[in-house]
């Protein structure tokens, strides 16, 4: 066990599994240094900007025996490979009646937080879980996002792996053991408590537990609930604790229109056991829905944070 | 003309120091030592001309006729720059000079700016639209699609390549199956003019021959201008930058500002040592400017956030 950044921790399931299997192959616009240097250009390319292409072409070498890894950098640029997510690599297992498996990782930062503006701000995962046929991972530490990038490079279907921007420098314990894995489809109860749930994504598990210690003060003890893979989700965790806590807020760093809150929202409340459970409306402490601004007053303004979900708390426990 | 080139540097310059010093946020993108691409093709371009820019794009937006006090104090995040501090620096642009944007997505204005060309087309103005991008936009499909598509359209267009050898940390020669970019203008049967993109001369020249064109009617013109960007990819802070010294070196003795400046003292007694003193100091002057207004001037109201989501 070391201390070791997010980046870090993902590098590193990149890594290890490249020495494990040399049907691994990694592209991106600019090569990452340490893996060209390790495995050659061979193994680790450097491609024209050309996202749509590299994104069709992961399909085809995947269909042929290889597993490709394709760095989009920021999702932002995934966009210009839409057609080949939205009506190739989401589809084309299901379209062909799974002839043949389509191993892929996909790589993408999101969010905001970077004064970066609209363009390169964004965390639009749920657009992709709408799509059936794309799982989906969203690690919050280190530790999390190795093991589960290394489960995401294994697993036989594309992955999409949406990584935290601001998360990058975030730095715990990481397991150096090369077995080590988390289970895609796992939430994480990353603190217990009796009051209420919290369910929060990326960024936002930090800002949550920050908001947990805020309430503490106050004799008040939130859940906090982080369900790590957003395809599949793993709606027995996020049930069983909104049964035992009565409450439940959940806080993303996306706007709220057809996010992933809407979709915990709909699970929690779907659900007649977990419904008769809830002692008041679930809150969602999301992003405004516009695009992200530049100026850090406009984009200050925009983020949820630790004192609107501890403000979401006390609003969901007096009702 | 060196005049604006040399705001352009200036500019560049404070940008970059400031941003360092945390008064410009997110990130910068230099232009310096290509700012004879941009001068050289504006200065072909009247006022209702439409050009489109890239991530690299504070240049272009100096070039086209943009005030500095709003770039600047859309930069500083101020409710007066020309996005209300919305974009910042990706995404400087003044529409009312004809300047489309600048632009987050490599390639993201090609096809933009080709609709431009369309508009004008259809409007039967004469008006010319002109795409700049870098060599690694001209490897994405927008570069490819809109070339074909202004080309079979005859639309009044200027495809500006600025050659600057990289994107980002990757070299063009790893990425281009063709060192030429000008060469695939003849796959969409085009002219493809490649020049000095460090004369502002010779870019010049070039773009008056496909304005001329693109407002006969003819039809569009791909540029490819050599050059090189002297500062890293972006200004952040220990970021990588693998290109050799001597090759940085190299291109800095073809300074496009210092080789104007020469051209005009070499034309006996019509451009002095006190001259260029002079008037160096005034585009400082004009930069101090730009930031004192961008310092005078407020911050956005947080709950302008919510506007212009729509037009009215
Ligand atoms: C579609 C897309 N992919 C990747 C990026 C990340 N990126 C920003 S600038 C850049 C390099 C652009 O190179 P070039 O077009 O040659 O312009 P230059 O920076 O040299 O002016 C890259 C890869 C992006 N902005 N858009
Ligand atoms: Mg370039």
């Amino acid at each position: 066990m070391a201390q070791k950044t997010y980046a870090q921790g993902g590098l590193e399931a990149v890594a290890e599994e490249m020495r494990k299997d040399k049907t691994i192959f990694y592209m991106s616009t600019d090569a990452i240094p340490s893996l060209l240097e390790e495995f050659g250009d061979e193994r680790v390319r450097a491609t024209p900007i050309a996202e749509s292409a590299m994104t069709g072409m992961a399909i085809g070498a995947a269909g042929s025996g290889f597993r490709p890894i394709v760095d989009w950098r920021q999702v932002t640029f995934s966009f210009v490979a839409m057609d080949q997510i939205v009506n190739q690599a989401s589809k084309i297992h299901y379209m062909f009646g799974g002839q043949v498996k389509f191993p892929i990782l996909f790589r993408a930062g999101v969010g905001g937080g970077t004064r970066l503006a609209a363009q390169h701000s964004q965390s639009p995962y749920s657009m992709f879980m709408n799509l059936s046929g794309l799982k989906i991972i969203l690690p919050s530490t280190a530790r999390d996002a190795k093991g589960l990038l290394k489960s995401a490079i294994r697993d036989n279907n594309p992955v999409i792996s949406f990584e935290s921007n601001r998360l990058m420098g975030f730095k715990d314990e990481v397991p150096d053991d090369d077995d080590f894995t988390i289970p895609i489809g796992k939430a994480d109860v990353k603190r217990a408590g009796t009051d209420v749930t919290i369910v929060a994504l990326a960024w936002l598990v930090h800002e949550a537990l920050a908001a947990a210690d805020i309430l503490a003060k106050d004799g008040i003890s939130a859940e906090v609930v982080d369900p790590r893979t957003l395809v599949p989700m793993d709606h027995e965790t996020i049930r069983r604790s909104v049964q035992k806590t009565g409450h439940c807020v959940i806080a993303d760093e996306a706007g709220p229109t057809c996010g992933a809150s809407a979709e915990i929202a709909a699970l929690v409340t779907e659900d007649r056991a977990t419904f008769s459970a809830l002692k008041a409306p679930v809150k969602r402490v999301c992003a405004l829905a516009v695009p992200i601004p530049y100026s850090p007053v406009l984009e200050d303004h925009v983020f949820p944070n630790r004192e609107r979900i501890a403000a979401g708390v006390r609003e969901v426990l007096k009702a | 003309m060196l005049r604006l080139m040399q705001t352009i540097r200036r500019f560049e310059e404070r940008a970059s120091a400031d941003y360092l010093a945390g008064k410009i946020y997110g990130v910068v993108h230099c232009y310096i030592g290509e700012e004879a691409v941009a001068v050289g093709v504006c200065g072909a371009l009247n006022r209702d001309d439409q050009i489109i820019s890239t991530h690299r794009g504070h240049g272009h937006c100096i070039a086209k006729g943009a005030d500095l006090n709003r770039m600047m104090a859309e930069l500083y995040g101020r409710e007066t720059g020309y996005c209300k501090g919305k974009g910042g620096s990706m995404h400087s642009a003044d529409f009312g000079v004809g300047m489309l944007g600048a632009n987050g997505i490599v390639a993201g204005g090609i096809s933009i700016v080709t609709g431009a060309g369309l508009a004008a087309q259809m409007e039967g103005k004469k008006r010319v639209a002109v795409s700049f991008f870098g060599d690694g936009a001209s490897n994405a499909g927008p570069f490819h699609e809109s070339l074909n598509i202004a080309a079979s359209w005859k639309l009044p267009m200027i495809y500006v390549c600025e050659n600057n050898l990289y994107a980002a940390q990757t070299s063009a020669q790893a990425t281009h199956a063709m060192k030429d970019v000008a060469g695939r203008a003849a796959g969409y049967g085009i002219p493809g003019v490649i020049v000095d993109g460090n004369d502002i001369f010779a870019v010049h020249e070039a773009t008056v021959k496909a304005v001329e064109r693109a407002r006969a009617g003819d039809g569009p013109t791909l540029i490819e201008c050599k050059t090189y960007r002297w500062r890293a990819h972006t200004e952040r802070p220990g970021q990588p930058d693998y290109r050799p010294k001597e090759e940085i070196e190299a291109w800095k003795k073809s300074d496009p500002i210092q080789r104007l400046v020469n051209h005009l003292k070499g034309q006996q007694g019509q451009f002095s040592d006190d001259e260029w003193k002079k008037m160096d100091e005034e585009v400082l002057a004009a930069i101090e400017r730009s930031v004192a207004f961008s310092e005078a001037s407020a911050f956005p109201k947080p709950q302008a956030a919510l506007e212009d989501i729509f037009a009215d």
